[in-house]
């Protein structure tokens, strides 16, 4: 496909990995935010091929693993009612809440649908006015815009049975968590190209510069996240630290102007907890008071639900870049995508779900602390 | 969740008051909504995600980045000789 296979070339990868090599003095670490990015990088094993001197950590960038489990509880509370339709995206679906989850209240008669696209919610309300439609909102920066139209268009409409339930995530603050963390031991960032083709890069500037670290938004092919790499390094070399443009093709500064209008004409910022991680200062979008009206918090007797989480679960650490997957003594055994104990093992953009799947759970023996 | 897909814009129409269009990822058609994207026409590319097209992809600079990667491809395949 067109602007996808030319960024595969292996003999191209070869020499940017030389290229990485070359410029190294010393050790560095750096993090790939986006858990689309960690899914490249594993599927591709560019985190093996790397030269020893720099290495990769996986970031929380993974809209599927952070959303709270508070909120996953109140999605099948809500989903569990008998007037109500309730549509997810698709890896929502077998995320753990504290007793059950999607998946398994659609198995026992519950209404959830799986949605595409916010659009496929808006039209089953139209088609089903008995009924209460509510959308799961969750996601990044790149999902804002589609879920701000939505409840756009609904109050456009006067829709009475339309409803968001919403858990939405910011990059930016959880850059500043990341990097403040009293362990943190990130460097340098690959950021999420697509949170900036809605952002622009302009707003890491501040970060880059508070703390130092260079921080280049990179593209979802190999020789994006290679050439990402390259960049860090060869800042980090030099002791720069700047926002770098890796992804050209599709970011620009400024972004995109009339997603971002739409976005805070229907969203305001807020704290925002993360599951794992705990609550981060402005970290998240809520509703405006102007579209309480599709506000599922607001509609429905949610507010008194208490979770509680597998303590097994280390996906915190794994989030923030302190462990990786192979560090969790649940990997692969009690844990596995049929039967995950945390969130990150659920999407294909967790880092659990992308080392399981491409095969990481065969640890050589020397890698095994169990058996040793 | 957060793939985002590059996909060529075969049309453009406008449906329930909104700007939509079909677009193609590799034989794949979908329709998309590219409220977003004002100044994207037929035959561009564009990124889509969750069913709304949020970037046009530039073809400019996506030329500009591959004459740079195979430049590097060139010098490696030089060095082998
Ligand atoms: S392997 Fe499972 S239990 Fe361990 S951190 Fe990942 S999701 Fe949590």
């Amino acid at each position: 496909m067109k602007y996808i296979d030319e960024y595969r070339d292996e003999k191209i990868a070869r020499t940017l990995l030389q290229q990485i090599a070359g410029r190294l003095t010393r050790e560095w670490v750096v993090m790939e935010v986006c858990g689309g990015q960690t899914h490249t990088i594993v599927k591709y094993g560019i985190d093996r091929m790397l030269p020893e001197g720099v290495r990769v950590v996986h970031g929380p960038g993974c809209p599927v693993c952070v959303t709270p489990l508070e909120k996953i509880d109140q999605a099948i509370a809500i989903a569990q009612l008998r007037d109500v339709i309730f549509c997810s995206f698709g890896d929502m679906m077998r995320v753990p809440g504290s007793e059950t989850d999607l998946h398994r209240v659609k198995a026992g008669g519950g209404d959830v649908r799986v949605v595409y696209s916010p659009l496929d919610a808006l039209t089953l309300a139209r088609e089903n006015p008995a009924k209460r439609v509510v959308f799961f909102a969750v996601g990044f920066e790149t999902t804002a815009p589609a879920n701000a139209f939505a409840a756009w268009q609904a109050r456009q409409e006067g829709m009475q049975n339309f409803f968001m339930l919403v858990s939405h995530v910011r990059v930016p603050p959880a850059l500043s968590a990341v990097l403040t963390a009293p362990d943190n031991r990130v460097q340098g960032f690959l950021a999420a190209g697509h949170v900036c083709a809605v952002m622009g890069t302009r707003e890491y500037e501040p970060l880059a510069e508070q703390y130092h670290v260079p921080i280049v938004p990179t593209g979802f092919e190999p020789l994006d996240l290679l050439e990402g790499i390259d960049r860090v390094v060869r800042q980090l070399e030099a002791g720069e630290a700047r926002v770098e443009n890796q992804y050209t093709r599709v970011v620009t500064p400024d972004g995109n102007r009339a997603a971002q209008e739409r976005i805070f004409s229907v969203f305001e910022i807020c704290d925002q907890t993360w599951r794992g991680i705990g609550e981060i200062p402005a970290s998240g979008f809520r509703l405006k008071n102007d579209f309480a009206a599709h506000d599922a918090a607001a509609a429905f007797d949610i507010a008194a639900i208490a979770p509680s989480e597998s303590s097994r679960c280390m996906s915190g650490d794994i989030l923030q870049g302190r462990k990786t997957p192979a560090d969790c003594p649940a990997f692969g055994n009690e844990c596995t995508p049929g039967n995950p104990l945390g969130a990150t093992m659920v999407s294909s953009e967790g880092a659990c779900a992308a080392f399981y799947h491409f095969g990481r759970h065969e640890k050589p023996a020397s890698e095994t602390p169990r058996e040793g | 969740m957060c793939l985002s897909v590059p996909g060529k814009v075969l049309d453009i129409s406008h449906e329930e008051g909104f700007r939509m269009g079909r677009v193609d990822f590799g034989g794949v058609v979908k329709k998309v909504c590219l409220e977003y994207l004002p100044e994207i026409r037929v035959g561009d590319y564009a990124l889509v995600h969750v069913g709304f097209a949020i970037s046009r992809v530039l073809p400019e600079e996506a030329a500009k980045t591959l004459k740079l990667l195979n430049e590097l491809g060139e010098l490696e395949r030089g060095e082998n000789r």
